[in-house]
């Protein structure tokens, strides 16, 4: 016993001797604390992989431009000015007087850098090089772009999504560790510094010394703790006593508790939560029946979208636009008119009459729809196990189906698998809000959705069920090279109209920015009646406003 | 004793073999692949998915076959160099064990051990104490047969949520950061001592119920009849009977060790503590081959070598053991 003793003792011992090196603790009232980012401990702050932790993006690194998506416009950041001078260049002048954080002069050097490494080197942004024919510095803060083929969609989403990197650094790392360097400690320009990293939290220290002090306003917190993300009920647990400001977590039922105890949201009531992505059924179009437009048209219609919005979400999420589209950068090239005409909407007479048209009756009496070749359905909709809301809505989906007899069941895959399968053309039908996060051009969500790229190996761009129409993809191309507006109306309407009528996707409800928080430790939280900035801290997103945040919070006293 | 221990660590070895080949097939045979698993949220430029995937392909020798990714990873054993990890890329995994398995040892080794401890302790008693018995015999089955994650969510509500003693998530709070100083001392013993006492719990009602019965077992032997006849104490009975009874709970305490992680695995889930256990629970998830291999390969080893520990102690505490192999009869 007196041994057991002694051993734990001595164990305490080296657990604390080990962590004395550092330490301290903040003050709780110049701390914001947040979560809902991150899934894994913190492990690269190395901004040129796709998932580098959470504020790397947007707290150190910085983009040449901001995006307001509540006002789709754009604010000069990095850059003082940026516009086409031709058909195909685009000239940035840089403002003058920001300094890396370790004292050196961000310069058009800088970024030129940033691109030509990725000339030079294997880089997810690559491919723009297809496309971009040279970056020239004219002087310290003169950019020019050339481009072979502008693309102009493209570029308005590459200016605030590409985060500048300081040359006398980069550098200096050699080409096969450009991607594997963890990049602790990262030297940007952004207002804050890497701080501390453990297992289950980042925490990030103001830059005082950051340019945009004198331009923007001074970020409130002095430190930002994000913890890496724990199960819901602990989650609300902390966020009830204060120790969570702002939670980017998807809980269950927060419209109860948002009710019951003082928590924020965007809006004060229904559907509380902004709109980030559009959740929507995928339909493999190389299995029968869904290779039939008629079929999958007859489905959009049989779906009551309201019965999901409420059963599986309580309310906290908005239907979908039947094109999709959301969001003012995307809503800008919404055509009413095609939506009046070829617009779905819950109507399973409809429904039933489509499906009897063409040919998808009941023929051998068992009560369920068979082909018109009296073939049997049967079909499944599957998505990962333990996404509760999903699972709840692939059983609204499955039960209205089954309502104009559709023998659709839902399935819950280990998410690997589900990944697995969708990457492979293995499901009959899925949900899945892949590439479709809210940007500025609808152009990302007709790429992705839609995307080209079907007849490799797997699919991973986006077009998850192989819908194949070289009309939609050419006009989709278009869209992206296209400058004139009223052209580009006229595109987007066409887009619209085909995907209404061919049905690839049925959209059904958008995915929120999921937001809570609390008035415990700070306030003056954006919102609707005080919409200045956005709450959010997944990754790449905090130059979309979580900036403007940070300047205007108020700590409470 | 020389041809015990020889014996011994012969099997030991051939475990260990099996094991880390078991470790080395089995996550390779969930469908997809952990690159996928890592990308499949991403959304970027057209054409540069597929330009990281091949980077990321080349880079962790996935695109070998796979009898070359094995001798690959015997090579990695005999070295101690796991790697990186694919879901914390690109933390070297030996850093991530290093870093996680201190929050396991102060938490697991004090919660087993002193589980066992006190359970065999109380289970002597209820084993001569009829009254006694009465009333702990259905405590200790209701310990021993609570899941670890059902006595750690009761635990957590009631001391954690409605009593708010103590904190119900983490190693330590959030704006402290580790530092050899009392206030962080007292933190995390404050966020330890939830995550323990559900260990701690569930173990003990085990112990006890064990060492409970033994005890009466032994009471009844013939040695204890003869000693009763003899005039000698109660508590010299007891003591004696109590070395007897010890050497099957010995044994149970070795195979306990080799469910450390399980049990781990479901308390730090629970209370969201940084050990082994929920990293090993999100390399699953992830299917971080490297990872896995990692923790499933220090998890062998201590499990190996805490079972050897108990077979050398084994020698000391039970005489017939040691004689049986050293030909001293």
């Amino acid at each position: 016993m007196k041994n057991c003793l002694r051993l734990l003792l001595a164990l305490s011992l080296i657990f604390f001797l080990s962590l004395a090196s550092w330490g301290q603790e903040f003050d709780r009232r110049e701390t914001l604390v947040v979560t809902g980012a991150a899934w894994g401990p913190p492990s690269s702050w190395n901004v040129l992989i796709p998932n580098p932790q959470m504020g790397t993006g947007g707290l150190v690194y910085e983009t040449l431009f901001s995006y307001n998506p509540l006002t789709n416009e754009y604010r000069p950041w990095l850059a003082e000015s940026g516009q086409w001078v031709s058909d195909n260049e685009y000239l940035v002048k840089l403002r003058k007087g920001i300094k890396w954080s370790d004292g050196v002069d961000f310069t058009a050097e800088d970024l030129v850098f940033t691109y030509e490494l990725a000339k030079n080197n294997e880089l997810p942004y690559s491919p723009i090089w297809k496309w971009m024919r040279a970056v020239v510095a004219e002087d310290a803060y003169t950019v020019r772009f050339y481009f072979r083929e502008p693309h102009y969609a493209e570029w308005d989403r590459e200016l605030y999504q590409r985060y500048i990197i300081p040359k006398h650094i980069w550098s200096q790392i050699p080409a096969d560790e450009l991607l594997t360097r963890a990049n602790r400690n990262p030297v940007g320009t952004g207002p804050y510094l890497y701080h501390t990293a453990t297992q289950d939290r980042m925490i990030w220290v103001r830059n005082d010394n950051w340019w945009g002090n004198e331009v923007f306003g001074t970020p409130k917190p002095k430190y930002i703790v994000d913890l890496v993300n724990v199960s819901n009920n602990i989650t609300l647990g902390m966020l009830l006593k204060g120790e969570i400001d702002l939670s980017n977590n998807f809980i269950p039922g927060i419209d109860k508790v948002k009710q019951a105890m003082d928590l924020q949201t965007w809006f004060e009531n229904e559907p509380y939560m902004l709109s980030w992505n559009t959740a929507k059924v995928y339909m493999n179009t190389l299995r029968k029946p869904m290779d039939d437009p008629k079929f999958r048209r007859a489905l959009a219609f049989a779906i009551n979208q309201q019965t999901i919005v409420e059963k599986a979400y309580g309310g906290i999420v908005k239907p979908a636009n039947p094109t999709g589209l959301f969001g003012e950068g995307w809503l800008k090239y919404l055509d009413e008119k095609v939506v009046d005409e070829y617009g779905f909407y819950y109507d399973p007479a409809k429904a039933r009459a489509l499906l009897d048209e063409a040919g998808y009756i009941d023929r051998d009496g068992d009560g369920w729809r068979d082909q018109p070749n009296g073939d049997p359905i049967k079909l499944e909709i599957i998505v990962p196990s333990g996404w509760t809301d999903w699972m709840e809505a692939t059983r609204c989906i499955s039960n209205d189906a089954q309502a104009v007899g559709i023998n659709l069941v839902p399935a819950y895959l280990d998410a690997a698998l589900y990944d697995n399968n969708r990457f492979n053309r293995n499901f009959d039908m899925l949900i899945g809000n892949q590439q479709s996060t809210l940007s500025s051009s609808p152009y990302t969500y007709w790429n992705g959705v839609i995307n080209h790229d079907i007849h490799g190996k797997s699919v991973t761009n986006g077009n998850w069920g192989c819908y194949d129409n070289p009309e939609v993809f050419r006009l989709i191309a278009e869209f992206n090279i296209t400058k004139d507006e009223n052209e580009k109306m006229r595109i987007a309407s066409e887009i619209q109209k085909i995907l209404l009528i061919d049905m690839p996707v049925i959209p059904l409800w958008h995915n929120g920015l999921w937001a809570q928080y609390t008035n415990l430790n700070w306030t003056n939280w954006p919102s609707e009646k005080n919409p200045y900035g956005i709450p959010v801290t997944w990754g790449n997103t905090y130059q979309l406003g979580m900036i403007d945040m940070l300047i205007n919070l108020e700590p409470v006293n | 004793m020389g041809r015990y221990l020889s014996k011994k660590i012969l099997v030991y070895l051939g475990t260990f073999v099996i094991a880390v080949t078991i470790n080395f097939i089995i996550p390779r045979l969930m469908p997809g692949n952990p690159i996928q698993i890592l990308l499949s949220r991403f959304s970027g430029m057209e054409g540069g998915r597929e330009i990281i995937e091949r980077q990321l392909t080349l880079l962790f020798n996935l695109d070998e076959p796979l009898i070359v990714q094995y001798f690959n990873f015997w090579r990695s054993v005999v070295t101690g160099d796991f790697g990186i990890s694919i879901m914390q890329f690109p933390t070297p995994v030996l850093d991530i064990i290093k870093r996680a398995i201190i929050f396991d040892l102060v938490l697991l080794v004090p919660a087993i051990i002193l589980g066992w401890i006190v359970g065999n302790k109380l289970g002597a008693f209820s084993g001569v104490n009829k009254r006694a018995d009465n009333v702990l015999m259905p405590v200790f089955y209701f310990l021993t047969s609570s899941p670890y994650f059902w006595l750690a969510g009761v635990v957590a509500f009631f001391l954690g949520v409605v009593l708010d003693w103590f904190p119900i998530s983490g190693a330590y709070g959030v704006t402290m950061v580790p530092a050899f100083t009392w206030k962080f001392i007292l933190d995390y013993l404050k966020h330890w001592v939830l995550p323990f006492l559900s260990i701690f719990l569930v173990d003990l009602g085990g112990w006890a119920i064990g060492m409970r019965n033994m005890i009466i077992y032994e009471r009844n032997a013939n040695y204890a009849k003869y000693m009763e006849a003899l005039g000698a104490s109660d508590k010299l009975i007891r003591n004696y009977g109590f070395r007897n009874g010890i050497l099957p709970q010995v044994t149970g305490l070795a195979l306990r060790l080799a469910n450390i992680i399980g049990g781990a695995i479901a308390v730090e889930t629970v209370f969201n503590y940084p050990g082994l256990g929920r990293i090993m629970l999100n390399a699953v998830l992830n299917q971080d081959y490297f990872l896995l291999q990692g923790l499933f390969l220090a998890i062998v080893t201590m499990t190996l070598a805490a079972n050897f520990l108990v077979d050398i102690v084994y020698m000391f505490i039970d005489p017939r053991v040691r004689i049986s192999f050293s030909g001293e009869v």
